[in-house]
C-alpha cells in the first residue's frame, strides 16, 4: 500500500495502442492492498491485456464480491463500469449484466474464499449457465482479510503462519471448472506476467465462460516457509505446459500446427490462438486428458499452469436462451415488456 | 552484465545529474531541500563549500547543471537551480562567524597567485585555513578579475561581489592591487613555495578586416566593458553592431542599450542552435530590444571620410556535407552603424612568462598544464581558470582552484601530486516510518518558475539597476518542490527480493524490469520500456534467488518518488540519501 498517488507523468516512449491510449490510461485508483500482494500484479497484467487488445475502457464492466481480491477492480480501468456486490454473489451480478448488456466486456474478479466457500454454488452455476465473461479467481489459500485462516483451496499439510498444518482436502477450482463443463480453463501465476498476460488476452477473446485461476501469493499471511501458495513454493513447483500467443485477426499466420508442439486454434472472431506446448503429449482440446493430467501432477505436488483446456466453438448463455443480438437494456421498454394483454395471451398459449 | 557496484561513489554520483555536470560538484538536491526548509544560511554554506561564490554564481553561472537536470527529460524544463542558489544567498543571515578562519600560527609556506579572479581566490580560500600565507598580485585597482570588469552590474550588483570576495580576503590575503607581474623569472626568485597563475584570458580577439583601423569607433568587447565598469566610457553611439554571439556579446549589447544605443544588433555567423550564448541570455537581450541577426559574416568596415558608416557582411547559407556544416555566400549587404563592438572571443596572453625558464608552451602558445594536477612543466607552478586552457566560466575556475590547492598542498608536503585524496560517500536510509521518508517524495507537477524582471523603462534609467528581482517566496516554494531529489537513491538489496513485481507495477515511469541477464546493448532493448538514452546508466543487480533473473533499473527518468520502496514487501528497495564527500586541500 502507498499513500502517494502515482504521479501522472509517464515515460515519453510508452507505446500507444490502436485507440491512441497508453498503458497508463488503463490504470485505476491507488491500491490499498499490502505491499507485494500478488493481486496487484494480476491488476497490472489485466491492464496490459486490456491495453494490448485495444479495448476501450468504457466498454468494460468490472464485477466483484467481497475480499482482498474483490477490491482489485478499483485499481484498473477507472473509466469502466463496475459493481462491487455481496460476498460470493459476483456470478449472479455477472449473469444480470450479461443479460442486459451483452455488448460489454465482462470481467469478474473473485478469490478463493469468495468463490470456493461462500460463493461455491454461485460459481458452479455461472459455469453451467455459460455466462460470457472472464472469471478470474485470485487464489492465495488464505482468508487474508480476516488475518490468515486456511481457505478451501489450501493444500493438506500446508502450514499457517503460526505453523499449524491444514488437514482438510482442498477444492481445486481448475478441476471443478473442468468437471462442470467450462469451455476455457487456465491457470496462471501472479509472479509470471509473461505467461499471464497472453492467457488473459485469450480469455477475453473466448466467446463463452473463460475461467482463469491465478496463484496470487498473500505476502502478509501466506508467504512463509511451509506454505504451498508462497512465491518461493510456486516457483519451485511451477509447471507451465501450454504457452499462449495471441494472433489478432489482421495478422497472417506463419507457422503450422504440430510443428514444435505448436497448435493453432481459430477463435470465434477469426483471430487465432497459438498454443506452444512445452509438454509434447499434452492436448488442451481434450477435457478428459486435461483433467487427468492436472490431477496426476497435483498428486506429484506440481502446479500445472497455462491454457489447460479450450473449446474453440463454445456456446454461451445468449445462444442457449435464444436472445436477440441487441442488448436487452437497449430495447425500448414497451417492446421488452409488451404489457398485461400480451402476458395473458402467453399464459393462454400454455393452457 | 556484471552487477553494478553501487559502493563505488561514482555510480550514484552519476545518477545525480546536476551534481555530476557541475564542475565543482555542488550538492544541488541537498541545498534545494535546505532552502525548502527555510535554512538559507545552511544552504548557502553548503554551496560555498564547493563553489565558493554562491551569490555571484546564483546570478551569473553558466549553469551546466540545468541542461543536465533530470526534470528536463521528465517535463521539458529543468529545475531553476541557479536562481534557487541566489535565493539562498539573498536570504542568508550573517554567516561570517561560520566561515573557516586562518590560524594565527602559520605553517611557514608562502604561495603567490597571479591575478585576483575566481581561480586565485579559490586557491586562497582553500589554503589560508591550513596556515599558508597567500600573496595575490592584481594588475587592476580592484579584486575580482573578469567577474568584476566584464559582468555588468545590472546582472551582478557590486555589493554581492564585494561581500563574497571579502569573505576570502578577510581571512588574511596579502593582496597587492595595481601590481601586475611583469616577469615570471622575477616571481620565481621571490622565494615562494608555489606559484599559481590565475590571470585569465584577458585579451579580446581582434578582427583584421579592411577598414579596421580607419575609425576609432571599433571597440574590443571585454576592453569596452572594462572601460564602462571604471567609468571611462559613459556613452555609445545610436546605431551599434556587436560582432559575435557569445555571452560577452550579450553583456555588450545590453550595456550598449543602457549607454544610448537605440538600434543595437548582434551579428552572428551561424544559426541560433549554434550560438555560444546561453539561451536565457539571448532571451534577456531580445527582451531589451536587441535584434539578433543570423547568418551574417563580417567582411569589411565601411568608413567614409574618416567616419564609420556601416559594416559589410556576407549573407551565408549553411548546409551539411559529409557530416560537417559548411557555408556558401548568397549575398552581400551593408548594415549601417555608428559603432562596432567586437565580441568574438578571448585569447590568453603570457608575454610576462619568459620562455627559457622551464615552462613549456604548446603550438598555440599555451602553457602545457596537467589536467589532473594543474601543474605546468615547471614543478611548483600551477595554472587554473581561463589561464589554463582558455576561456571557460566562473564555475570551472573555481573547480580548477580547488584542484590546484590540493596540488599545492601536496607539493608543499612532499606528497606526489598524483596522490589525490579520494572521493568518498555516505549512504543513509531516509525511511522514517511505513510510508514516511525524510524527504519530500511526492512528485510536483508545477511548471518552472519564471524570473521576474524590472520594467524596461526603469532598467534603462540607471546602468546599475539589477534586472532580475529574484524569486518571490511563492515561486521559491513551488520551485524547490520540482526538484526530484535525485540524490535519494533507489538502493536495492538483491537477497531480500521475492520477485513479486510490485515495484515494477507501481513505477510511474517504467524504470524497472526483472529479466534474464545479458549483454548491455541487448538488455537495454528488452526492458519494460527500452532504454535508449545511452548517456544514462543501467543498474543491474546480482542474480535473484528464486529465478536467477536480475533486477534492472534504467536510471534515465526515475522520479525518485520512492513508490518502489513503499510497495516493496521485504524492503529490498530502500530510498537512501547519497552524500558525496568531496576532498579539498588538507583532507586525507
Amino acid at each position: 500500500m502507498t499513500y502517494l498517488p502515482k504521479p501522472k507523468v509517464h515515460h515519453p516512449d510508452l507505446p500507444r495502442n490502436a485507440l491512441g491510449l497508453t498503458r497508463r490510461d488503463y490504470e485505476g485508483s491507488l491500491s490499498t492492498l499490502c505491499a507485494g500482494c500478488g493481486h496487484d500484479s494480476v491488476t497490472a497484467a489485466l491492464i496490459l491485456a486490456f491495453f494490448e487488445l485495444d479495448i476501450p475502457p468504457h466498454r468494460v464492466a468490472k464485477l466483484s464480491g467481497i475480499g482482498c481480491s474483490s477490491k482489485t477492480p478499483t485499481y484498473f480501468l477507472r473509466e469502466a463500469h463496475g459493481f462491487n456486490g455481496v460476498h460470493g454473489r459476483m456470478p449472479a451480478l455477472a449473469t444480470g449484466v450479461s443479460a442486459a448488456r451483452r455488448d460489454l466486456w465482462l470481467v469478474g474478479i473473485s478469490g478463493d474464499g469468495d468463490s470456493l466457500s461462500i460463493g461455491l454454488g454461485q460459481f458452479c452455476h455461472a459455469i453451467r449457465r455459460r455466462v460470457r465473461m472472464v472469471y478470474i479467481l485470485e487464489n492465495n489459500g488464505v482468508y487474508g482479510l480476516t488475518k490468515g485462516q486456511f481457505s478451501a483451496s489450501a493444500d493438506i499439510g500446508s502450514k499457517s503462519k503460526k505453523g499449524e498444518p491444514n488437514q482438510q482436502a482442498p477444492i481445486d477450482p481448475v478441476l471443478l471448472a473442468l468437471s462442470l463443463g467450462a469451455t476455457f480453463v487456465a491457470r496462471g501465476f501472479s509472479g509470471d506476467k509473461e505467461q499471464l498476460v497472453p492467457i488473459l488476452k485469450a480469455a477475453f477473446r473466448h466467446h463463452g465462460f473463460a475461467f482463469v485461476d491465478v496463484i496470487s501469493p498473500c505476502v502478509t499471511f501466506n508467504d512463509h516457509e511451509g506454505s504451498t501458495k508462497s512465491y518461493q513454493y510456486t516457483r519451485d513447483h511451477y509447471k507451465p505446459v501450454v504457452h499462449a500467443d495471441f494472433v489478432p485477426t489482421h495478422q497472417e499466420i506463419v507457422a503450422h500446427s504440430e510443428e514444435g508442439g505448436v497448435l493453432d486454434i481459430r477463435l470465434h472472431d477469426g483471430s487465432v490462438l497459438r498454443l506452444r506446448r512445452t509438454e509434447r503429449d499434452y492436448d488442451p482440446t481434450s477435457r478428459d486428458a486435461a483433467y487427468a493430467y492436472v490431477r496426476r501432477h497435483q498428486d506429484q505436488g506440481e502446479v500445472v499452469t497455462g491454457i489447460l483446456y479450450i473449446d474453440s466453438s463454445p456456446s454461451e448463455m445468449h445462444a442457449l436462451s435464444g436472445t436477440v443480438e441487441t442488448p436487452l437494456a437497449q430495447i425500448p421498454y414497451e417492446q421488452l415488456c409488451p404489457g398485461g394483454a400480451a402476458l395473458d395471451q402467453l399464459m393462454d398459449s400454455f393452457r | 552484465m556484471p552487477p553494478t557496484d553501487v559502493l563505488n561513489p561514482s555510480y550514484y554520483h552519476r545518477v545525480v545529474d546536476c551534481q555530476w555536470a557541475c564542475p565543482a560538484h555542488t550538492n544541488v538536491p541537498e541545498y534545494i531541500r535546505l532552502i525548502a526548509q527555510g535554512r538559507y544560511s545552511d544552504a548557502y554554506l553548503l554551496n560555498r563549500e564547493s563553489n565558493v561564490f554562491p551569490g555571484i554564481l546564483g546570478r551569473t553561472c553558466d549553469r551546466p547543471c540545468e541542461p543536465a537536470c533530470r526534470r528536463t527529460r521528465v517535463d521539458g524544463k529543468p529545475v531553476a537551480i541557479c536562481r534557487l542558489k541566489r535565493v539562498a544567498a539573498d536570504l542568508r543571515d550573517d554567516i561570517r562567524p561560520r566561515l573557516p578562519r586562518a590560524p594565527s600560527q602559520k605553517n611557514g609556506r608562502r604561495i603567490a597567485c597571479v591575478g585576483c579572479g575566481p581561480a586565485s581566490l579559490t586557491v586562497a580560500n582553500d589554503l589560508l585555513p591550513l596556515g599558508y600565507e597567500v600573496v595575490i598580485y592584481e594588475k587592476l585597482s580592484q579584486p575580482g578579475g573578469l567577474m568584476r570588469t566584464n559582468i555588468p552590474a545590472f546582472r551582478l550588483p557590486v555589493e554581492v561581489l564585494d561581500e563574497e570576495i571579502n569573505y576570502i580576503l578577510d581571512m588574511g590575503v596579502d593582496l597587492r592591487l595595481g601590481t601586475p607581474v611583469e616577469s615570471m623569472k622575477w616571481l620565481l626568485q621571490q622565494g615562494y613555495d608555489a606559484i599559481f597563475v590565475g590571470s585569465g584570458a584577458p585579451k579580446g580577439k581582434d578582427l583584421n578586416l579592411p577598414g579596421r583601423y580607419d575609425s576609432d569607433k571599433v571597440y574590443i568587447g571585454i576592453e569596452w566593458l572594462e572601460a564602462v565598469h571604471f567609468g571611462h566610457v559613459e556613452r555609445i553611439e545610436e546605431r551599434v553592431l556587436i560582432i559575435g554571439v557569445g555571452n560577452t556579446a550579450m553583456d555588450c549589447c545590453r550595456t550598449a542599450r543602457r549607454l544610448g544605443g537605440r538600434d543595437v544588433k548582434v551579428m552572428a555567423r551561424r544559426t541560433r542552435p549554434y550560438f555560444k550564448a546561453s539561451p536565457w541570455e539571448l532571451e534577456d537581450a531580445e527582451e531589451e530590444g536587441v535584434q539578433i541577426v543570423e547568418n551574417h559574416a563580417p567582411s569589411r568596415f565601411v568608413v567614409e571620410h574618416g567616419r564609420l558608416t556601416g559594416m559589410e557582411f556576407e549573407v551565408l547559407q549553411w548546409y551539411e556535407e559529409g557530416g560537417r556544416q559548411k557555408s556558401r555566400t548568397v549575398d552581400k549587404v551593408i548594415v549601417p552603424c555608428d559603432a562596432v563592438i567586437l565580441a568574438i572571443g578571448q585569447d590568453n596572453a603570457f608575454p610576462w612568462i619568459e620562455r627559457d625558464i622551464g615552462i613549456q608552451f604548446n603550438e598555440w602558445d599555451m602553457p602545457i598544464v596537467d589536467r589532473q594536477t594543474m601543474q605546468c612543466s615547471l614543478p611548483g607552478v600551477f595554472f587554473g581558470g581561463d589561464a589554463a586552457w582558455g576561456p571557460e566560466n566562473i564555475i570551472w575556475a573555481v573547480a580548477h582552484g580547488h584542484q590546484a590547492a590540493i596540488s599545492i598542498h601536496n607539493h608543499c608536503q612532499g606528497i606526489p601530486l598524483t596522490q589525490r585524496p579520494p572521493q568518498r560517500m555516505t549512504l543513509t536510509s531516509t525511511k522514517m516510518g511505513f510510508h514516511e521518508w525524510s524527504y519530500s517524495n511526492a512528485y510536483s507537477p508545477a511548471q518552472r518558475a519564471k524570473m521576474i524582471h524590472v520594467d524596461l523603462s526603469e532598467r534603462f534609467q540607471r546602468l546599475n539597476i539589477e534586472v532580475e528581482t529574484g524569486f518571490t517566496p511563492e515561486q521559491t516554494a513551488s520551485e524547490v518542490e520540482r526538484c526530484l531529489n535525485c540524490d535519494v537513491q533507489t538502493h536495492f538489496t538483491a537477497p531480500l527480493c521475492i520477485e513479486c513485481d510490485a515495484c515494477i507495477d507501481i513505477c510511474p515511469v517504467d524504470c524497472l524490469t526483472l529479466t534474464t541477464d545479458g549483454p548491455e546493448e541487448q538488455l537495454r532493448l528488452r526492458l519494460t520500456v527500452p532504454a535508449r538514452n545511452l548517456k544514462q546508466p543501467l543498474y543491474v543487480s546480482s542474480p535473484l534467488k528464486q529465478t536467477g533473473r536480475v533486477m534492472v533499473k534504467d536510471e534515465d527518468l526515475c522520479l525518485h518518488c520512492g513508490l518502489c520502496a513503499e510497495r516493496c514487501p521485504t524492503a529490498a528497495w530502500d530510498m537512501r540519501k547519497f552524500n558525496l564527500l568531496i576532498p579539498y586541500a588538507g583532507h586525507e
